[in-house]
């Protein structure tokens, strides 16, 4: 066990996936000799060559074609967009090359591409700094699009990420880098079906470090109130439950979503079967978003079970707004909880 | 060249009038005249602030008069000055972000004095000196930086479109602008500016290839600074990235961007051949960044050692001011006037920064589209539940 920030813990995952196999290579701007603007490969170019963590030009879409191209010849590219608002020049090549060649292919050609993404607001960035993006490309089938919110799982969902046959969008919370945690580095990873709940099961799944890449955590075990989030939010809605358990002695079940496509929201129908309350939280717009599509499932799945609709805490919809507003517009803690009281007050 | 002393820009002046024949301090002939192939840079202005002859483009600053000079001189100061103070404001937590143009200031002057009041530019995140030569207030530009607005500038009253931050995006703006001053038979032009870095783009590619095939009046404006973040340009082309234009099939032209009065007489040329219907160029002015990428970055960590030392050598207020003083041209006078100009532009810039008010919360609501008839009640709703908490 080491304690590392999620930028170090992501910095030896990706080190890890070098190490692991001769055919990972690491692409974007900025990723060689600064180590990217967020120093998430910090070091890597000068221990594996310029040749396996490669400065690229400047053009998102090129960084993506060609990792289709290079991943065509047997190599397993990552991919680093520098930020959420740059990843919209690749586009085109993500949802129409990368998710769809598989499939075009009958199956004959699988793209073992990673596109890691710093995505989301919260560090007073200029625009095009603080997108989150991740509805576009879970709308799109043929992609699989994962978020880590602690360096344990920055740590090993970035290595079940690049040992994905499919291609994975993974969305990195660019306000929680700097955050320290737990991580166990020598983890047997590759043991680990990519379906399962860990050892011991999904109620109890915070126990268990090491969850498959395409698995949600119950991270904070709950009676009252069934809370959904993923990525930056997962701080914030854990802080929010310290004050509801502290002020209203309401105990809320907090559950990381980590994967966003496909969703896997068993633990979130058995969690509402208990609790008959379910908030979600994001900060990307609720349009037509994750929530929406969470708050579909669960009525559809668990809706005898409700007490309440299914309440959403979302960005507004609004483009993200200049910094100094950007507090007003990211779901807080008192927002969380104002969102809680709702599903009493039905 | 009007700028109030308060160093508030007042509205752009049309290029200065002829006068006749230009000043006759030449002491050397210029190898390079600039078409591709055709040799080194344009040069005017010799780092040592000496002017050198050059056929091609002395007659185009050939008007310019000892107060225009001057005034070019004073330009470049002014931005340098307002550019160190947002740095330091950066530092000092009032703005978010900050990306310096040190380094840059001839180019920036040079083709933005080159340009007539109707033409539109569509900058990056770093011409802050295009946009002082645009009249936009310095503190308009800081209340970007400092999270407060979008850029809320009018693009249409300054012939300045919106910073763009998604690198080359504006470039397919502006050729597309240039084919509608085109459509109207107009008589402006359009220049976009993007870096070294930005020449990889798609968007700036195509924008080739549309100006091209449509001949539209743009002039594109590459400021070759050397660096993308901690790419340096040989990461981005193979060939001087001016020579680019060869396959696109319009001419390409590179200037010693530190030059303050070449990157004039090359950026003037290019837009009168846009205007006459002879249609795009591609202008590369060589230049330095001589600070960090933006505030939030550090060049120690890929600069090459003495690459500083010597763009310094070559830096463009130096050699301009060289020249006006070794010409007689500059006087002691006029040098303790601008100083305290700058230092009057410096306070009024950090004054305003820090007493800029935060934008009121619900400002996030407006203008997200521009029909505001129509009723959309989910949004009505948010904006009501924000009203509620800020009450
Ligand atoms: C489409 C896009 N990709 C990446 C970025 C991040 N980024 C901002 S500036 C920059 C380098 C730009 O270099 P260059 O075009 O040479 O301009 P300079 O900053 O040197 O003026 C990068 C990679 C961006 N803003 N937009
Ligand atoms: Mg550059």
């Amino acid at each position: 066990m080491a304690t590392l920030t999620l930028a170090k813990a992501l910095n030896q995952g990706l080190r890890a996936c070098l190490e692991d196999d001769p055919k990972v290579l690491i692409m974007g701007e900025d990723v060689g000799k600064l180590g990217g603007v967020f120093r998430i490969t910090d070091g890597l170019q000068k221990d594996f060559g310029d040749d396996r963590v490669i400065d690229t030009p400047l053009a998102e879409s090129g960084i993506i074609g060609t990792a289709i191209g290079l991943a065509l010849r047997g190599f397993r590219p990552i991919c680093e967009i520098q930020f959420d608002g740059f990843v919209f020049p690749a586009f085109d090549q993500i949802v129409t090359q990368l998710a769809k060649m598989h499939y075009r292919s009958g199956g004959r050609v699988t793209l073992p591409v990673t596109i890691r993404i710093p995505y989301g607001g919260g560090i007073g960035a200029v625009e095009h700094h603080s997108e989150s993006p991740e509805a576009y490309f879970c709308h799109t089938a043929g992609l699989r699009v994962v978020t880590c919110a602690t360096p344990s799982d920055g740590y090993t969902m970035i290595r079940q990420a690049v040992r994905s046959d499919d291609p994975v969008i993974f969305l990195e919370p660019k306000r929680r880098y700097w955050e320290k945690g737990e991580v166990d580095t020598a983890v047997d990873l590759f043991g680990i079906d990519p379906t399962s709940h860990g050892p011991t099961g999904p109620a109890h799944a915070s126990a268990a470090p090491v969850l498959g890449l395409h698995r949600s955590r119950v991270t904070r075990p709950g009676t009252d109130v069934t809370v959904v989030a993923y990525g930056p939010m997962m701080a914030t809605v854990l802080a929010a439950a310290d004050v509801a358990a502290r002020d209203n002695q309401r105990s809320l079940e907090v559950i990381d979503l980590r994967t966003l496509s496909p969703l896997d929201l068993e633990p979130v129908f058995a969690s509402v079967r208990r609790t008959g309350r379910c908030v979600v939280v994001h900060e990307a717009p609720g349009n037509v978003s994750l929530s929406a599509e969470v708050a579909a499932r669960v009525t559809e799945t668990a809706f005898y079970s409700l007490e309440a609709p299914v309440a959403r805490v979302t960005g507004f919809d609004t483009p993200y707004p200049p910094s100094r507003l950007e507090d007003l517009y990211l779901p807080d803690v008192d927002r969380i909880l104002e969102a809680v009281d709702r599903t009493y007050e039905f | 060249m009007s700028i109030d002393s308060n160093g508030s820009p007042q509205a752009a002046d049309p290029a200065p009038s002829n006068n006749g024949p230009g000043k006759t301090d030449l002491v050397a002939p210029n190898a390079g005249t600039g078409p591709a192939g055709e040799g080194g840079a344009v040069t005017l202005l010799t780092p040592d602030g000496v002017r050198v002859a050059n056929a091609t483009y002395d007659p185009w600053i050939a008007d310019l008069t000892d107060e225009d000079l001057r005034g070019l001189y004073r330009d470049l100061v002014l931005v340098r000055r307002f550019d160190a103070e947002a740095t330091a404001l950066q530092r000092q937590g009032e703005l978010g972000l900050w990306a310096s143009l040190a380094g840059q200031e001839a180019a920036q002057v040079g083709s933005g004095r080159a340009l007539r009041p109707g033409d539109m530019a569509f900058p990056t995140y770093r011409e802050h000196g295009v946009a002082w030569c645009r009249s936009l207030d310095p503190l308009t530009l800081l209340s970007l930086f400092r999270g407060v607005t979008g850029g809320a500038w009018d693009p249409a009253e300054h012939g300045f479109a919106l910073y763009s931050i998604v690198v080359g995006s504006q470039v397919l703006h502006a050729t597309g602008y240039a084919m509608g001053v085109a459509k109207d038979g107009g008589e402006d032009a359009a220049i976009a500016y993007f870096g070294d870095g930005a020449s990889s783009e798609g968007d700036v590619n195509e924008a080739f290839v549309w100006a091209g095939v449509f001949n539209a009046p743009v002039v594109f404006f590459c400021e070759n600074n050397q660096w993308a973040i901690s790419e340096p340009s040989r990461r981005q082309s193979r060939v001087p990235l001016y020579r680019r234009a060869d396959g696109f099939g319009f001419p390409g032209v590179q200037v010693d961007g530190n030059d303050v009065l070449a990157t004039l007489a090359v950026t003037r040329r290019a837009l009168d051949d846009a205007r006459s219907g002879l249609g795009p160029v591609l202008v590369e002015a060589l230049t330095y960044r001589m600070g960090a990428h933006t505030t939030a970055d550090d060049p120690r960590r890929y600069r090459l050692d003495g690459e500083l030392a010597e763009w310094q050598a070559k830096d463009p207020i130096a050699r301009m001011r060289t020249y006006l003083e070794s010409t007689g041209r500059l006087g002691e006078a006029f040098q303790s006037a601008l100083d305290a100009e700058a230092d009057a532009l410096a306070v009024r810039v950090r004054h305003g920064c820090v007493t800029m008010p935060a934008p009121p919360s619900d400002s996030m609501f407006a203008h997200v589209t521009a029909d505001g008839s129509v009723d959309d009640p989910h949004f009505a709703a948010e904006r009501a539940m924000l009203a509620r908490e800020t009450g």
